[in-house]
C-alpha cells in the first residue's frame, strides 16, 4: 500500500511531457545496447553514432519544425517537399548561375519564409484545416522541384563541395583502425546547425512567453483565448518556424548529399511526425519536447541501422520495423498515461 | 457619471441569426459593490457579459469605464488590459500547463519566462487565497473546484478593477463556496467591482448588494438586495408569480397500479472500477428515490454503474426479479433504463446535430442504424416532445448547440423520453439551469412516476431532492452510509446522516 502510494506521487509530480520524455530517452539507450549486444563492435565506434548524426541532421531540423506545430495543435505535411525543392533550387542556382554560397543560403531562408508565411496565414487566419492546406504545399514543392530542374545532377561548386566535405573532429573520441592509425571522430556542418537549432528552439519553448503560449494553444485554444493569448497569431509563428527550418534543413540536406533531384527527401515529412510521436510529442497538441524529437529522430535511425546490419536492406522491412515501433511506442505511452491517470484517483 | 461608478453599459444590442439575444440592456457597477445578474436560461445574462469581455462584439449601445470614459472591446485581451476579468463556469485554463504557468500566461511584460519568480509569486498567492494547489502542480491533476479558484487566483492577481464570476459556484461544494465568498468580500472591500452570476439564489441573498435582472434579452430592472425579496425576485425573472413550490409532492397523487410496490430493478453487491464500495440498491414500481451525499461522495459512480457506463466489477442486478447482465449502457437501454447524464457536455448532446437528431438518437440506437426513421416520424417525434417539454428552439432543425443550458437539458430529457423507459436515471438534471425550467423538470418527474415510471434522482440541492424523492440513499466517502424515508425525509436528518458517521467510524 505504501509503496503504491509513493508510485502515484511520482507520477502526479511529473508533467505530461517531461514522463514522455524521460520514455523516450530511456528507450532509446535500450536500444542502443540492444544494437551493441546484438550486432556487435560497430556500434561500439564513436563514428557510428557520430554517423547517425550526420545522416539525420535534415530530418532533425524538419523534426523540430514539426514537433513544434504539433505541440500547437497543427500538423504540416509539407516539409519534406519543402526540402526538396530547397535544394533543387540551391543546386541549380551554385551550378547553373554560379552562385555564392550566400546567395543559396538566402534562397533556402527565402523559400521556407515564404512557405512558412502563406501557409501560416491559411491555417491561422482563415482557419482552413493544416492537413489539407500542407498537403496541397506537398505537391506544389514537388511538383516545382520537378519544373525547376528534373535530372539527377551533382553540384560541381567547389566552394560548396569544401563546405561539403568539412569535417569537424569530435574531441576525445575516436577509434583506431586495423592498420592500427588513430582516426578521430567526426561531424559534418550540419549537425552543428542542426544541435544549434535543437538548443534555440528548447529555449523557445521552455524559457520564452511565446513559447509556453504553444503550449497553451495546443492544451485548449478556447481557453488559451480567453487567458488572453493571441491564438492566431501564436499558430502563426507556428507554422512560419516550421517553414524556416524546412528550409533551412533543404540546405543541410543538400549540404549533405551534395546532388540535386526532384525525389530528394522522399518521405522526411513522414518521418519527422514519427520522430515526433517517438519523442513524446502528442498529435492531439499541447504535450512535447524538442530534446524528445532529438531521441526521437535518433531511435528511429537506430532501428534502421539495426534492420540493414542484420541483412535486411530492402526498403519493406525498414518501412515495416518503424511500423512496429510506432505502435510499441503509443502503447506505452497510453499505458504509462494511463497508470498516470488512474494513480491521481 | 457618478464618482463611484466604475462601469456603465448603455442601451447595448446584440443580435444573432434568428434571434435578438439583447435589446437595449442597460448595467452599471460601483466600485466595490458586488452586483448579481439574474435571469432565466436563455434571458441574456452570459450573452452580456460575453460582450463585455469581447468575446461578442455588440451591435449597438456603449460601454464606458470610470478612468478611460467610452471603450470599444473586440477581443479578451482588449477586456484585460482594460481591467475586466472574468472567470468562467466552464473551466478556461490550460490543462497540460502548470497551475502557476495557468496564473500568469497571456500577460506580463516582456517575452521571457521566469520560472523560479513565477512559481514564487504563484505559491505566494496560492497560500495567502488558502488554494490546496501546488505552483508547479500540472492543472490537469487538480480537482475542478481548485482549477476553478486557480482561475480566481488568476483574475484576483491580475488587479482588476471590474472580475466578473459566470456560475463559478456549481462546481464547488459548501465549503469551498464559503471560501470564494470569504475571498468575494476581501476583494470588495478593496474596491473591485463584482458581478455575479448565479442560479442559486441563497448566495445572491448572502453576498450580494445589488441584483439587475434580465428576461428575455431585456432589462427588467435593478434592485438593491434589501428591497426585493427572494419570492418578488423569482416572479421578476420567470415574469409571473410563482406556483408554490414546496407543495408539488402533495398534488401528484403518486401511482396506484396492482403492481406498485415490487421491485422493478435490483442490485446486490455492485461495484464498478471508479472506486466506490459494493452498494445494494433497488427500487420499485412507480417511486421516485435519490441518492444523495457530497460532490464527490459517488452519487454519480453508483448510477453510473447501474447503468454499465463504467466497467462493472462484481455483483448482480435484476429486473422484475430475473437476472440480467448489464456490462454496458445498450445492454442497460435494452433493459428499458435510460440515463441523463451528470456532465451535458461531455456525455449527452452532440452539439452539431440538430434539436431532432438529438432527441431521436437513443431510439435509433435501439433499433439500429440500419433501419432508420423517416423523416416525417422523426419530425413526428420531435415536434411532439418539443411541445411536451415546451423546448425553446427556432425550429427542429436548429443545432443543438445554439440552445441555451436548460433546454439542452431538456432535450436530452426528450431523448430518453421517447424511449419510455421503465426506469429513468436523472443525474444532476437541473443543475446550471434556471428556477422555472427546474419545476418543470421536477413535476415532470413525479408525474411521470404517477404513471408508473421508477425514477432516480440525483441533486446537489437538497430540498429539490425533498420536494421529489420519497426514499434517499445517504452517500458518504464512495460508500453507502444510510436510507432514509416517510418521516426522516427532512434537512437535518439528510445532514446527520451524511455527518453522523464519525462516532461511528
Amino acid at each position: 500500500m505504501k509503496a503504491e502510494n509513493k508510485k502515484g506521487s511520482i507520477f502526479t509530480r511529473v508533467s505530461d511531457t517531461n514522463l514522455l520524455l524521460a520514455i523516450t530517452i530511456v528507450i532509446f539507450f535500450l536500444m542502443y545496447l540492444g544494437a551493441i549486444i546484438f550486432q556487435g563492435e560497430g556500434f561500439l565506434k564513436p563514428q557510428k553514432f557520430f554517423d547517425i548524426l550526420n545522416n539525420n541532421s535534415a530530418l532533425i531540423i524538419t523534426a523540430c519544425g514539426m514537433s513544434l506545430v504539433m505541440i500547437t495543435g497543427s500538423i504540416d505535411i509539407s516539409v519534406g517537399g519543402v526540402v526538396a525543392l530547397v535544394s533543387t533550387c540551391c543546386a541549380v542556382y551554385l551550378d547553373f548561375h554560379e552562385g555564392s554560397i550566400f546567395g543559396s543560403i538566402l534562397i533556402a531562408i527565402g523559400v521556407g519564409l515564404a512557405y512558412g508565411l502563406v501557409q501560416g496565414f491559411l491555417i491561422a487566419y482563415l482557419d482552413i484545416q493544416p492537413f489539407i492546406v500542407s498537403l496541397a504545399g506537398m505537391f506544389f514543392a514537388r511538383g516545382m522541384s520537378t519544373i525547376v530542374h528534373t535530372a539527377h545532377f551533382n553540384v560541381a561548386s567547389t566552394v560548396f563541395n569544401g563546405l561539403k566535405n568539412t569535417r569537424i573532429n569530435v574531441p576525445g573520441m575516436g577509434s583506431v583502425n586495423r592498420k592500427g592509425i588513430y582516426i578521430p571522430a567526426y561531424v559534418e556542418i550540419g549537425v552543428i546547425v542542426a544541435l544549434v537549432i535543437v538548443v534555440l528552439l528548447f529555449i523557445l519553448l521552455r524559457w520564452t512567453k511565446l513559447g509556453r503560449n504553444f503550449y497553451a494553444v495546443g492544451g485548449n485554444k478556447q481557453s488559451a483565448l480567453m487567458l488572453g493569448i493571441n491564438v492566431k497569431k501564436t499558430k502563426f509563428l507556428a507554422h512560419l518556424i516550421c517553414g524556416v527550418l524546412a528550409g533551412i534543413a533543404g540546405y543541410v540536406y543538400l549540404l549533405h548529399v551534395g546532388s540535386s533531384s526532384a525525389d530528394n527527401a522522399m518521405g522526411m515529412e513522414m518521418n519527422a511526425i514519427a520522430s515526433s510521436i517517438i519523442g513524446g510529442t502528442m498529435l492531439t497538441g499541447g504535450v512535447g519536447n524538442i530534446v524528445g524529437t532529438l531521441f526521437g529522430v535518433l531511435s528511429l535511425s537506430t532501428i534502421q541501422n539495426i534492420v540493414s546490419g542484420a541483412g535486411l536492406g530492402d526498403a519493406w522491412w525498414t518501412g515495416i520495423t518503424i511500423a512496429g515501433m510506432l505502435c510499441i511506442f503509443l502503447v506505452i505511452q497510453s499505458v504509462v498515461m494511463a497508470q498516470k491517470k488512474s494513480a491521481l484517483k | 457619471m457618478n464618482e463611484n461608478r466604475i462601469l456603465e453599459m448603455r442601451g447595448i444590442d446584440k443580435t444573432f441569426p434568428g434571434v435578438r439575444a439583447l435589446q437595449g440592456v442597460d448595467f452599471s457597477l460601483n466600485a466595490g459593490e458586488i452586483h448579481a445578474l439574474m435571469g432565466e436560461n436563455g434571458a441574456g445574462k452570459s450573452t452580456l457579459i460575453k460582450v463585455l469581455t469581447g468575446v461578442y462584439t455588440k451591435d449597438g449601445g456603449t460601454i464606458s469605464l470610470k478612468d478611460t470614459g467610452e471603450v470599444q472591446i473586440h477581443s479578451p485581451q482588449d477586456a484585460q488590459k482594460f481591467g475586466i476579468s472574468t472567470v468562467y463556469q466552464e473551466i478556461t485554463l490550460c490543462p497540460n500547463l502548470t497551475v502557476a504557468e495557468n496564473m500568469y500566461i497571456g500577460r506580463g511584460e516582456g517575452s521571457l519566462t521566469n520560472w523560479k519568480k513565477m512559481n514564487a509569486d504563484a505559491a505566494k498567492l496560492l497560500a495567502s487565497l488558502d488554494i490546496p494547489a501546488k505552483a508547479t502542480q500540472q492543472l490537469a491533476s487538480c480537482s475542478i473546484a481548485v482549477q476553478q479558484m486557480v482561475a480566481i487566483a488568476r483574475a484576483v492577481d491580475m488587479e482588476c478593477k471590474v472580475l466578473i464570476l459566470d456560475e463559478p459556484t456549481s462546481s464547488l461544494d459548501e465549503q469551498e463556496v464559503e471560501k470564494l465568498f470569504g475571498l468575494m468580500r476581501d476583494l470588495k472591500a478593496r474596491g473591485v467591482g463584482i458581478i455575479f452570476v448565479t442560479h442559486f439564489l441563497d448566495q445572491v441573498y448572502e453576498v450580494c448588494d445589488k441584483i439587475t435582472v434580465l428576461r428575455d434579452g431585456q432589462l427588467v430592472g435593478e434592485y438593491e438586495i434589501k428591497d426585493l425579496p427572494r419570492v418578488q425576485l423569482v416572479a421578476k425573472m420567470l415574469g409571473k408569480e410563482m406556483d408554490d413550490l414546496s407543495d408539488i409532492k402533495g398534488e401528484q397523487g403518486g401511482y396506484h397500479g396492482d403492481d406498485a410496490g415490487e421491485d422493478v430493478f435490483e442490485a446486490t453487491g455492485l461495484q464498478s472500477d471508479a472506486g466506490i464500495k459494493p452498494f445494494d440498491f433497488h427500487i420499485r414500481k412507480g417511486e421516485v428515490n435519490g441518492f444523495t451525499g457530497l460532490l464527490g461522495s459517488g452519487r454519480s459512480e453508483c448510477v453510473r454503474a447501474i447503468f454499465g457506463a463504467d466497467r462493472v466489477l462484481q455483483g448482480t442486478t435484476k429486473m422484475h426479479g430475473k437476472p440480467v447482465k448489464i456490462a454496458k449502457p445498450v445492454d442497460a437501454m435494452k433493459n428499458g433504463i435510460a440515463y441523463l447524464p451528470e456532465d451535458r457536455k461531455v456525455d449527452g448532446i452532440v452539439g452539431d446535430l440538430s434539436v431532432r437528431d438529438n432527441i431521436i438518437l437513443a431510439l435509433q440506437v435501439l433499433t439500429g442504424f440500419f433501419k432508420p426513421f423517416s423523416k416525417a416520424q422523426a419530425n413526428a417525434f420531435a415536434d411532439e416532445y418539443i411541445k411536451k417539454l415546451n423546448i425553446k428552439t427556432a425550429s427542429a432543425d436548429t443545432p443543438i448547440k445554439s440552445l441555451s443550458g436548460g433546454n439542452q437539458q431538456k432535450v436530452i430529457l426528450a431523448r430518453w423520453l421517447l424511449m419510455h423507459p421503465e426506469y429513468l436515471i436523472l443525474d444532476e438534471p437541473t443543475r446550471g439551469i434556471d428556477v422555472g425550467t427546474k419545476v418543470d423538470i421536477q413535476k415532470l418527474v413525479l408525474e411521470l412516476a404517477s404513471e408508473g415510471m421508477s425514477v432516480t434522482f440525483i441533486s446537489s440541492e437538497t430540498d429539490e431532492m425533498l420536494r421529489t424523492c420519497s426514499r434517499l440513499v445517504v452517500m458518504r466517502d464512495r460508500k453507502v452510509v444510510g436510507e432514509l424515508s416517510g418521516e426522516d425525509l427532512t434537512q437535518n436528518k439528510i445532514m446527520s446522516t451524511i455527518a453522523g458517521g464519525e462516532s461511528k467510524a
